[in-house]
């Protein structure tokens, strides 16, 4: 299958759009018509095809353009791409698993030769032609986990498994939520998920901990996250948050539809092999709300959820502001009939 | 008093002498008390394989007398945390197994010297420490990364980009600072009033 990379843009003019097959295959993250935290972990395997689950390493049409914006993020930041000494082997490790998932889900893009040590990677949406000795730093531009994942959608923490917790020791973070990985780098699993509310007190931190840390190499697992953006910016780093937090202010009955958006995060979890660390790729998808609204199920659906959200949670995910705008739009849209269990758009 | 709020807020404890060679014993200002404390409980000679750092801040000569009073091995007295750093690099860089690390006083020290303790392979899990004294807590900016010592408000005022930031209870060993995040990030004319909740 052929990708139609879009050209687009997630900051100044907001070009980025979904076409209307990536509108459906959108992971909307609701099963149910409200949402409460809970350890929702399951195995990641392989979904229906045309879903973002037909690969484990999802790359989509917005591949190119994700990939220009996290290159100007690391010039405007390089802290935002961070490895402490002891982590080298797990981006090693990292490379590999991207290398091989993007060339076997997506042949006509991504072809990794493998001659022993002498590797051949060729990433024919970015134009890159790389030779180069796996584990010798000398033979690339970058070490092993930047050199990746600049050519990786979504956000990698790359973590230590020592004394029955997770480290987090290295990571290249530049879509995230609001998090900040200069701060967090060096922490532990408790530590760097404190400021959570709610989650700690219903012990949801102790039993993921518990599961992932027993994840198997060829095992992995995953959950989904979500929260809400106004544009469709995929830096929405806190370093950054007196330049985008005005954006919160602009919301109107009249621009809900194209400024705010849900940002799913399709968060795997990964145990590396030599290094017995593990990787957790945060991938963060966009849809505006007049795209969400093309499917009747999730627009009732998430109207309940928005409307009903517990206010710690609407605090925590920064929607205070803008609720009750959003609320009343999407209310236009919720006739109160029932809707269908599942994810699925209808 | 510090209570025990998120999890990557650090919490304290008594100090109490822990079996080793040596004994390296970090204070500023009313963390002397503590160093007070631990030696009217230490077993005799306690003090002959021990180091006094001490910073005395805003007490002068309140304590001072004291420290040297305990005869540790050697006593070094420095006028500010920052100007300790380099010896204690120093000391943790050729420190031999056995020696232990007691911290005691401001969150600022506390954390300084655990910093460079952690930057040199000590765990932190094996170091003593004791909070005396000010609330007053080291920030760091989140924007533009710039540190400000002994915030005492809540906001307060970034000292380098002037941002005004909300003091979170976040904190990172490796920086050795809270964070703090631009409170009116989202309408800069709403602007708090400052209140002095880190005394």
């Amino acid at each position: 299958m052929t990708i139609n990379f879009r050209k687009e843009t997630f900051r100044d003019d907001f070009s980025f759009r979904n076409s209307p097959e990536h509108i459906r295959r959108f992971p909307f993250p609701f099963h149910e018509d409200s949402y409460m935290y809970a350890v929702n972990i399951e195995p990641h395997v392989k979904g229906p095809a045309g879903s973002v689950l037909e690969n484990l390493i999802d790359v989509d049409e917005h591949y190119v353009s994700e990939m220009h914006d996290r290159a100007l993020v690391l010039a405007e930041d390089p802290l935002r791409c961070q490895s402490l000494p002891h982590m080298t082997l797990a981006g090693w490790d990292l490379l590999e698993l991207l290398m091989e998932q993007q060339a076997l889900g997506y042949p006509e893009h991504f072809e990794l030769h493998r001659d022993g040590y002498n590797w051949h990677w060729i990433n024919r949406p970015l134009g890159i032609d790389q030779k180069f000795v796996f584990g010798d730093l000398s033979t690339l531009p970058y070490g092993p986990m930047e050199y990746i994942t600049r050519q990786s959608q979504g956000d990698f923490c790359l973590l230590d498994q020592r004394d029955g917790n997770l480290w987090m020791d290295a990571g290249i973070v530049s879509t995230q939520a609001d998090w900040s990985l200069d701060f967090d780098i060096g922490m532990n699993f408790f530590e760097w998920h404190a400021p959570v509310p709610l989650a700690h007190e219903k012990g949801i931190f102790t039993r993921a901990l518990k599961f992932l840390t027993n994840v198997q190499q060829g095992r992995p697992a995953r959950r989904l996250n979500w929260t809400m953006t106004i544009n469709p910016r995929l830096d929405t780093s806190p370093e950054n948050y007196h330049k985008w937090g005005p954006d919160r202010t602009t919301v109107t009955p009249d621009n809900v539809g194209h400024k705010v958006h849900l940002r799913v995060e399709l968060q795997s979890f990964w145990r590396l092999p030599r290094s017995n660390g593990m990787v957790f790729p945060i991938r963060c998808y966009l849809i505006s709300m007049d795209e969400l609204v093309t499917s009747p199920k999730w627009a009732r659906r998430l109207h309940r959820v928005i409307r009903d959200l517990p206010e710690e949670l609407a605090t925590y995910k920064g929607l205070t502001r803008y609720r009750p705008t959003l609320v009343e739009w999407l209310s236009k849209f919720d006739d109160g009939s029932p809707t269908s269990p599942g994810f699925g758009p209808e | 008093m510090i209570v025990p709020t998120i999890k990557s807020r650090p919490v304290y404890g008594t100090l109490a002498q822990q079996p080793g060679t040596e004994h390296l014993l970090i204070a500023d200002a009313e963390g002397a008390e503590a160093i007070l404390d631990l030696a009217a409980s230490a077993l005799p000679g306690f003090f002959d394989t021990a180091e006094i750092v001490y910073v005395p801040r805003s007490t002068g000569d309140k304590y001072a007398p004291r420290l040297k009073a305990l005869k540790p091995a050697r006593y070094h007295e420095s006028p500010t945390i920052a100007a300790a750093l380099p010896r204690l690099r120093q000391t943790f860089a050729t420190a031999h197994m056995g020696l232990r690390l007691y911290l005691s006083g401001t969150e600022g020290l506390i954390g300084q010297a655990m910093q460079a303790a952690l930057e040199a392979g000590i765990d932190h899990s094996s170091i003593q420490t004791e909070h005396r004294g000010s609330l007053a807590r080291r920030v760091q900016c989140v924007h533009c990364k710039g540190i400000t010592e002994d915030v005492t408000t809540q906001p307060a005022e970034c000292a380098h980009c002037g941002l005004l930031l909300l003091v979170r209870d976040h904190y990172s060993r490796r920086i050795a600072a809270f964070q703090g995040v631009c409170i009116n990030a989202e309408d800069r004319s709403e602007v708090p009033p400052a209140e002095e909740v880190f005394r």
